[in-house]
């Protein structure tokens, strides 16, 4: 019901919206809440467990109740969970309820309500125990159909999410009267302040509460910060504390709005402060009754908030219930614009009847009636039995200080008993000063001045000098209250709306011996919910308190950990979403690449070629078959520019690489290359590859695609750990240079044909210096495919037309390119191995090459000798050929025919396998226990994945040209 | 004169400009990497006319590492002093001109206010490890070139909802 001229909407912007597909208008500043509310809806959800109607309870981001699922116009997609008090109308915005089956009203799963003796806390730990297969298959399904909040449509977010990062000296969490005094002093002393709001405009409490203090000065105390350059943020939730002044924040950038392309939904911000004032202030809670939670039954703060922000009236006869003296000036306002207030019923027995409408003391409420919307209340007072006809009962049971940030680095907070609340110690966060209601300091002259203390505390400690402002005059009334949690007696009392935890489920929570408040959460499920227990928290652990005869402060809070509201999904991964993920790395080949057809393969972060289909070719193993075959008998050519290349010079550049790899490169001549093997620390095969000798005291080391950056990394740490004073320095030059290796018995013949001079004598493993087409190059003569092999690298900005170049020239000899397909054929053809078989469990020792770990010291030398790491009893590298051509594949595991195939026979596994056209063979790389031992020995190849059984002989895993007489040609 | 073309990791791409920021890319001349060697950094710097200090840019040498700095354009002969390396074709530079700092604040976790001229600093975007400064033309923001594509849609995406949120301001 909408009151005449209240409210900080603006009623000349009109705006539709439906609910459950039922059309509304509210107006611009309405939430969904407010304008349901003004349309007169009462019921907006159904509970968590029990599927009981409920209403909405607050005003503000703590809502347990009413959550809704908001449709994208447009799309298909729907944001669940949204807190119908957060969402702002928007024309068209479109809500619907959510956990029901049928419809709002009538609810198919409310049957649960009337099943509730079976279904307390714990129950499905009892009750479905038997049979025990049911548990996955029936009951547990069944039960998750039945529990839970919104649902998702499982389609891909598409909508934008940003996130940023914001620096300042300080943070002023919340901008009610304590945060905008501390605000207002720490920019007028210097500081660089930013103030952020949960809400969609500065004020907090202010907004909500009419006549704390003159409304003159808060707008020009918003004016003059806005002066100072503070930055204001609004619909801003800081959401965790973390280490050395870091918070997260979550920013509703357009939630409030129809979706827009590129305009996020959220902004991630991550702001770094020197000093923050948290002035979050409280929440009020609610009381444990009989059925306290039938719609129509809020907090008084709702009620106040809704009055004065929305010009909206909770109810037409409107009752409150209140514990301390706050719900009298609720009444008070609320009869003030003509709303009927049936009663104030105050639980105090020494506390004021005088009042403009009747006072009941000594009240309680024993229960409450009305299926769909609240009807009645009844209970006892100081005049015995009542019984009330109302549609609306405000409730305010005192409050409890926001203090979860504080709490966010582990500290506990302390217990106040004259306020009966918890409210932060000094210092639970470094750098973070609470004032005002956060503080537990709740008039708002207190928050006023306490929010300049704050203000003032965290100017010292930045060295600024307080140049403090004068307190205005605001109202400073004591909230004297005495503590109610619960109402005992007959009828379900509700702790935790949004979980549906009750006081029962506590008090049996203690029964059973759970009486941990750690534990009593765990087992009854309380303050787990997306509210995360804000209106139920403390309520219950003073059941739980009552139940185990401990005080409050000995049963102590449950841990707070961030986030303190909940972010989505999108916010929290803003930046990574999609391709976001990781960076793309392209060759320069890479447009050559597709535009010959070929299909890209991820390798890391590089998208390399998988094959280069030729007209009339349909399935990658033609193609694959014809450049193997083409690199065999002419020249083939593969962009390899995704090597890691390392340069390292320095007088003691041949010295280090003798640390870092197996083997001796301190003695490599200029102008040579040498593979080279690296272990991890632990003995473990790292990476292998070749490093140049480029000149006396200058090497390029070329890693794997794969470890490139693993083996930068270790070198660093290598030279930082072990030898940060030696005469060496390395860089990556990966990106560089595009490097194309050149292989097959016409490569020479090929490179000459583009070489400025003609190559003379260039042996295997040289390496120098060449000018091609007028670029200076570098070319190494090195084979990975067992073929005359080189590998040519220029200057990057020239790779994409070297590549053109190489590819036209090739394709005249018959030759072309080769894909990623192709190398993996040729190199097991060859033996050679990659990560396939380095894959961080292998030794040198298990890949034939513990001759490679010389006489010298190296990494990981001393680990690699430990027992169980060499000898037969270890799966050694071999090879493997089908004795009938039948296709295998890695990942089979081996088994000695005769043996059951069981894991306890397991031989070994295979790691590389593929078709070769060269020799007409299926042909594997594998691990076999003692293998190099089992040479011409049969063994049987089992995958249950892909159903294969197969009997192979063991062979070297060199199956082409042993000798290496090709590649030497 | 090479007969081979060379092209620029983003070759043909034209600027873009939303909310008063314009990204374009920059073709830089010679990049060498410039390592001093233990002990030699006050030989080098005298022979290149200083050496930047951690996070600064000093003329034309960029920042990069400890003892480490770019310099844009050619090295003279420092054998037994630093470890050179041409850099050249290994970065793409992008050029950030206009009202920045809002969009830098989205890209990189830095205070952008303190990216004054001078300042020369590593610092991640997104994904991808960047060099940022500022000289007198505005940002330029170093990445490795075969990632160039992602740090241009990443920047792009990112300018491209600033502007819609300021279509909304207001």
């Amino acid at each position: 019901m909408r009151l005449a001229g209240k409210g900080l909407i603006d009623r000349s912007k009109p705006l539709n919206f439906t609910f459950d597909g039922r059309k509304f208008s509210g107006f611009q500043g309405d939430t969904l809440a407010s304008a349901l509310l003004a349309n007169g809806v009462k019921l907006v959800g159904r509970s968590f467990k029990y599927h009981r109607p409920r209403g909405i309870l607050t005003a503000g981001p703590e809502e347990p109740n009413a959550l809704v699922e908001v449709l994208d116009p447009g799309s298909a997609l729907q944001t669940p969970n949204t807190r119908a008090t957060v969402q702002e109308l928007y024309d068209g915005l479109a809500a619907k309820s959510q956990n029901r089956l049928g419809s709002l009203r009538f609810d198919l799963l409310s049957v649960n309500d009337y099943l509730s003796p079976f279904l307390s806390a714990g129950f499905y730990y009892k009750t479905f125990m038997w049979p025990r297969p049911f548990w996955e298959a029936i009951y547990e399904p069944i039960i998750r159909r039945a529990a839970g909040l919104g649902t998702l449509k499982r389609l891909h977010e598409t909508a934008d999410y940003e996130k940023a990062f914001a620096f300042c000296d300080l943070l002023v969490i919340g901008s009610g009267p304590a945060g905008l005094m501390a605000a207002l002093t720490a920019a007028r002393s210097g500081a660089d302040v930013i103030l952020t709001e949960q809400d969609t405009a500065p004020g907090g409490r202010l907004l909500s509460q009419d006549g704390q203090v003159d409304g003159a000065w808060v707008k020009a105390t918003l004016a003059e910060l806005a002066s100072l350059n503070v930055r204001i943020m609004t619909r801003t939730t800081v959401i965790g504390a973390y280490d050395q002044g870091t918070y997260g924040a979550v920013e509703r950038v357009g939630l409030h709005l129809a979706p827009q392309r590129h305009l996020p939904r959220e902004c991630f911000w991550r702001i770094v402060a020197k000093q923050t004032v948290m002035a979050t202030g409280a929440l009020e809670r609610p009381v444990a009754f009989a059925n306290n939670d039938r719609p129509g039954i809020m907090l008084a703060s709702a009620g106040q908030s809704y009055l004065h922000r929305h010009g909206v009236s909770p109810g037409a006869k409107v009752t409150l219930f209140a514990t301390n003296d706050h719900a009298r000036t609720v009444a008070r306002q609320l009869k003030a614009e003509g709303v009927n207030i049936v009663a104030l019923l105050d639980s105090r027995p020494d506390a004021s009847t005088l009042e403009d409408f009747p006072v009941h003391l000594n009240a309680k409420i024993t229960d409450t009636a009305g299926r769909h919307a609240l009807k009645a209340i009844s209970g006892t007072h100081h005049g015995g039995d009542f019984q009330l006809d109302t549609d609306c009962l405000l409730v305010s049971g005192g409050w409890n200080p926001t203090l979860a940030l504080a709490c966010h680095q582990n500290a506990r907070p302390t217990w106040r008993e004259d306020i009966a609340a918890f409210v932060p110690r000094p210092g639970m966060v470094p750098g973070l000063h609470a004032a005002g209601a956060a503080n537990g300091t709740f008039s708002t002259h207190g928050a006023l001045s306490e929010g300049r203390a704050a203000a003032e505390a965290a100017l010292s400690a930045l060295s600024l000098t307080p140049k403090s402002p004068d307190l205005p005059q605001a109202e400073d009334a004591p909230i004297r209250i005495t503590p109610l949690w619960q109402i005992k007696g007959k009828g379900r009392a509700w702790l935790d709306f949004a979980n549906d935890v009750t006081t029962k489920d506590v008090k049996l929570s203690a029964q059973e011996g759970y009486t941990s408040v750690e534990h009593m959460k765990r087992y009854t499920t309380q303050g787990m919910a997306p509210d995360q227990g804000k209106n139920s928290n403390v309520g219950a652990l003073a059941v739980l308190a009552d139940a185990t005869g401990r005080s409050i402060p000995e049963t102590g809070t449950t841990t707070f950990r961030a986030p303190f509201a909940p972010v989505s999904i999108g916010a929290l991964g803003a930046g990574g979403q999609g391709r976001g993920f990781a960076p793309q790395r392209f060759l320069t080949s890479d447009q050559a690449s597709r535009d010959r057809g070929a299909p890209m393969i991820e390798a890391g972060l590089w998208y390399r070629p998988s094959y280069f289909p030729k007209p009339g070719e349909t399935d990658w193993r033609t193609s694959c078959n014809r450049e193997v075959l083409m690199v065999r008998s002419s020249v083939g050519v593969a962009d390899v520019s995704t090597l890691g290349k390392i340069d390292i010079q320095g007088k003691d550049a041949g010295r280090f690489l003798d640390l870092v790899y197996t083997n001796t490169f301190s003695t490599l001549p200029v102008g040579k290359v040498r593979y080279g093997l690296m272990l991890r620390e632990d003995g473990f095969v790292m990476d292998d590859g070749t490093t140049a000798r480029l000149g006396e005291h200058h090497f390029l080391m070329t890693t794997t695609t794969a470890a490139a950056g693993q083996v930068m990394r270790h070198l660093d740490f290598v030279h930082q750990a072990y030898c940060a004073d030696w005469d060496v320095r390395f860089i990556s030059v990966t990106e560089s240079w595009a490097q194309f290796a050149v292989a097959g018995p016409m490569a020479k013949m090929l490179l000459n044909a583009l070489l400025d001079e003609k190559l003379g004598d260039f042996p295997f493993m040289s390496c120098g210096e060449v000018a091609i087409e007028g670029v200076k190059a570098r070319l190494f003569r090195i084979s990975f495919s067992g073929e005359e092999g080189y590998e040519i690298a220029v200057p990057t900005p020239y790779g994409e037309a070297l590549f053109r170049d190489l590819t036209a020239k090739a394709e005249t000899l018959g030759g072309g390119l080769y894909g990623m397909e192709a190398l993996n054929v040729l190199r097991i053809e060859k033996g050679f191995i990659t990560h396939a078989e380095i894959h961080g469990r292998v030794t040198a020792y298990d890949i034939g090459m513990e001759k490679m770990v010389g006489k010298k010291d190296c990494i990981g030398k001393a680990q690699a000798a430990r027992p169980g790491l060499i000898g037969p009893e270890r799966e050694q590298l071999v090879g493997l050929r089908p004795l009938v051509q039948t296709e295998i594949a890695s990942g089979a595991h081996l088994f000695t025919p005769g043996d059951r195939v069981e894991r306890i026979n397991d031989q070994g596994y295979v790691t590389s396998v593929c078709w070769s056209p060269t020799l007409g063979s299926w042909l594997g790389l594998a691990f076999l226990k003692n293998g190099r031992a089992r040479h011409g020995q049969q063994i049987r190849l089992v995958d249950h994945m892909r159903k294969l059984d197969v009997l192979c002989e063991v062979t070297d895993p060199v199956f082409l040209d042993p000798k290496g007489e090709k590649l030497r040609a | 004169m090479p007969e081979l073309f060379a092209k620029s990791a983003l070759h043909g791409q034209k600027p873009l400009t939303r909310a008063g920021v314009t990204l374009s890319e920059e073709v830089l001349g010679p990049i060498t990497s410039v390592a001093c060697f233990p002990g030699k950094r006050a030989l080098v710097a005298a022979q290149l006319g200083g050496f930047p200090a951690p996070n600064r840019r000093e003329g034309n040498l960029l920042w990069t590492g400890p003892e480490q700095a770019f310099l844009l354009g050619q090295a003279p002969d420092l054998s037994g002093l630093a470890a050179t390396t041409d850099q050249s074709g290994g970065w793409a530079a992008l050029r950030l001109n206009g009202e920045t700092n809002k969009l830098l604040a989205r890209l990189f976790p830095i205070d952008p206010r303190s990216l004054t001229e001078g300042t020369c600093l590593r610092t991640p975007l997104f994904h991808m490890s960047a060099v940022l400064t500022r000289d007198d033309k505005g940002v330029l923001i170093l990445v490795f070139r075969s990632m160039a594509r992602t740090a241009w849609d990443e920047i792009a995406h990112a300018m491209e909802m600033l502007q819609a949120r300021e279509a909304i301001a207001g």
